[in-house]
């Protein structure tokens, strides 16, 4: 059937609070507006106030009280409206929800799933447009997962709740109108495991999220340029599925990361020593990296394409988008 | 001197007034061996010690069911020992032992114990405020009457998590109770300098919670005024907030000169120390015969004495176990 990234992620959190009624949504606008990015459009007509829930402007306030919930036996999906903003709730992300268990000595788990958009490239400027994923997969405790298609955003949820532990999903604000097919019985997917997306023989280009469309629209004109590029998507964050990047490195020799995240102290510079730790000798060339611009967004558009760096093409407004200001089209 | 109202209310109810005495010279003995140990350097790390607050924690643990919920800060050793955890599963996760109440993960700043549902051991101020009003809104939407329980400094209505959570708990109605324990200095900064508005049960009031202000050092108005509390929150009336006015006789940490407070305010608290105040009122009036207080304080010695043995007894968690339960272990797939 047709759907679209959005369609998708409310069809996962749809399935979710019909299946366990420990489930629910809680985060600014999620209710009455539809959410910010018209994720949980409908939703509140369908389950109610209570479990659709409207929060205020108190992201450490809220995102806490998912974490206390969650210790109190429900399994909440905290929705923060952008990376950006859950700056404001770090305290209580790494301070409780990461350490809670280890601290107490394995007494108390925190089965919590934070949802939030990260990225640029919709002329937003410096404080809409941070990519922090590879940030918070700095934190032990957490999991991070990176939905990159379809079927991940309408899988991942399901498996993140039936983890004991926090689970944090990056949403990257370009993919949601992304359209395609996906089968009529799509459900649950691993949420430990990388994948390829596009099998080569030349470099690997590993990435992940909101840059994996771009990746695999750029393994075409290499392949006219007789380059075979394999293009690898990471899923996970943390934890990292090494044996997969070093099989990938293994087959290729060859690697170059993709990461909207800024180049230093980035995802990338990890995925890079893990394989110049444990594949240096599978390598034919230095590990490359495509990373953002060790400095913050400006609002203008790139030089000479006309676009915002990073825009994707063939977008389509899915439904719900229309009036939804941060919805691009 | 006794006055007529506290003489009253203690021969009322001399059994619970004795009860409540035992409490808090519990918590103060145990701490008292805690100072001792750490002068010793058998216990390292951060360690602050709850001395002279002791009827805050006594006077609202009598009132709570075994399935209510409680958090506190880092200044916690008194609400954990009176919340039920053992005295010697503490003293043994302030010496980083294994047998400690976590696990020896987490020392004096981080008590947790599941079965007495005490969730920290917050060393965040006003961190544990949120995770209060989860737990209230857990507890809400699964229809159960339990009630929350909230301990933090004045220090913490500085912080944007006091508002955040005191609003959000008020307008969700969820069932909280918040206690702020005031004892007039956050660390070294004293409450007129960093509070505009100094009056802080109005802070909460301005919420639409109901708060009233009680006297801290009194450890009989503490424990009525928390059961009535307790009973209008879980009757389903949302959060409460008591703000105990109450006074720490010692140092804030092991590491604190206190060149914030002048000796002879110190003295004047100590006049009021709130285990002095029930116990010369529980004499005035016959109720504790010299007899009783020596098995009240032989009793409580002998646990501590317990709690030091246990605790010199355990080991250190293995290095190869310390990043356990990260993650929850799951068996092989």
């Amino acid at each position: 059937m047709k759907t679209t990234y959005r369609e998708a992620m409310r069809a996962a959190i749809r399935e979710a609070m019909t299946r366990d009624d420990r489930v629910f949504l809680m985060g600014e606008d999620v209710g009455r507006y539809g959410g910010c990015f018209a994720v949980s459009l409908g939703l509140l007509e369908e389950f109610g106030p209570e479990r659709i829930r409207d929060t205020p402007l108190s992201e450490s306030g809220f995102v806490g009280a998912g974490i206390g919930a969650a210790l109190g036996g429900m399994r909440p999906i905290v929705e923060i409206m952008t990376v950006n903003f859950s700056l404001l709730a770090l305290d209580q992300i790494m301070n409780n929800a990461a350490t809670l268990r280890h601290m107490s000595g394995g007494q108390f788990s925190v089965p919590l799933v934070i949802r939030m958009t990260p990225g640029a490239g919709r002329q937003l400027a410096a404080q809409h447009s941070h990519s922090l994923e590879g940030w918070y997969a700095h934190i032990p405790g957490l999991r991070i997962l990176t939905p990159s298609t379809l079927e991940d955003a309408r899988g991942m949820l399901w498996t993140a709740l039936q983890d004991p532990d926090p689970v944090l999903i990056f949403e990257h604000g370009s993919l949601y109108n992304v359209a395609g097919e996906i089968a009529d019985d799509a459900g649950a997917v691993d949420i430990d495991t990388a994948a390829v997306r596009r099998s080569g023989r030349d470099v690997s280009l590993i990435t992940y999220g909101g840059t994996l469309q771009i990746t695999l629209d750029a393994a075409e004109p290499l392949a006219q340029e007789g380059i075979d590029a394999e293009v690898f998507d990471l899923r996970t964050l943390r934890p990292l599925d090494d044996a997969a990047i070093l099989a990938t490195v293994a087959r290729t020799h060859r690697a170059v990361i993709v990461d909207e995240g800024w180049r230093s102290g980035s995802i990338s510079a990890e995925v890079s020593a893990r394989i110049t730790e444990s594949a240096f000798f599978d390598l034919d060339a230095p590990v490359g990296r495509v990373c953002s611009v060790d400095s913050a967004a400006a609002l203008r558009q790139a030089p000479g394409t006309g676009r915002t760096p990073l825009r994707r093409p063939r977008r389509r407004r899915g439904p719900g988008g229309g009036g939804h200001p941060w919805v691009t089209s | 001197m006794i006055d007529e109202f506290t003489a009253r209310r203690v021969t009322a109810d001399p059994e619970r007034a004795r009860h409540l005495l035992l409490q808090m010279l519990r918590a103060r003995r145990f701490e008292e061996k805690c100072v001792e140990l750490y002068s010793a350097a058998k216990i390292r790390g951060f360690m602050h010690v709850y001395i002279g607050e002791e009827a805050v924690a006594a006077g609202v643990m009598a009132a709570l069911e075994p399935e209510d919920a409680v958090l506190a800060i880092y200044r916690e050793h008194g609400h954990a020992l009176l919340r039920g955890v053992l005295a010697g599963a503490i003293l043994a996760e302030m010496y980083g032992y294994e047998q400690g109440c976590c696990r020896g993960r987490g020392g004096s700043m981080h008590l947790f114990d599941a079965a007495t549902r005490f969730y920290g051991g917050n060393a965040i101020v006003a961190g544990g405020l949120p995770l209060a009003v989860g737990l209230a809104l857990a507890d809400k939407m699964a229809g159960r009457d339990r009630v929350t329980v909230c301990f933090f400094g004045e220090g913490a209505v500085a912080e944007g998590e006091f508002h955040e959570s005191i609003n959000l708990a008020a307008l969700w109605q969820l069932p909280v109770l918040f206690r702020c324990e005031n004892n007039l200095y956050a660390m070294g900064t004293a409450l007129g300098r960093s509070e505009s508005q100094t009056d802080i049960a109005l802070k909460a009031a301005a919420y639409e919670v109901p708060a009233w202000p009680v006297d801290g050092m009194d450890v009989l108005a503490v424990e009525e005024t928390a059961r009535r509390a307790v009973h209008m929150v879980r009757a389903g009336g949302g959060p409460h907030f008591l703000e105990l006015s109450t006074y720490r006789f010692r140092a804030h940490s092991m590491y604190d000169p206190e060149r914030y407070r002048e000796k002879a305010e110190v003295a004047t608290w100590l006049e009021r120390d709130p285990i002095d105040l029930l116990r010369a009122a529980l004499e005035a009036a016959g109720e504790l015969p010299a007899k009783t207080w020596a098995a009240v304080q032989g009793e409580v010695d002998s646990e501590v004495q317990a709690a030091v043995e246990f605790a010199k007894a355990g080991t250190p968690e293995p290095v190869e176990d310390l990043t356990r339960f990260l993650y929850t272990e799951r068996g092989p797939k």
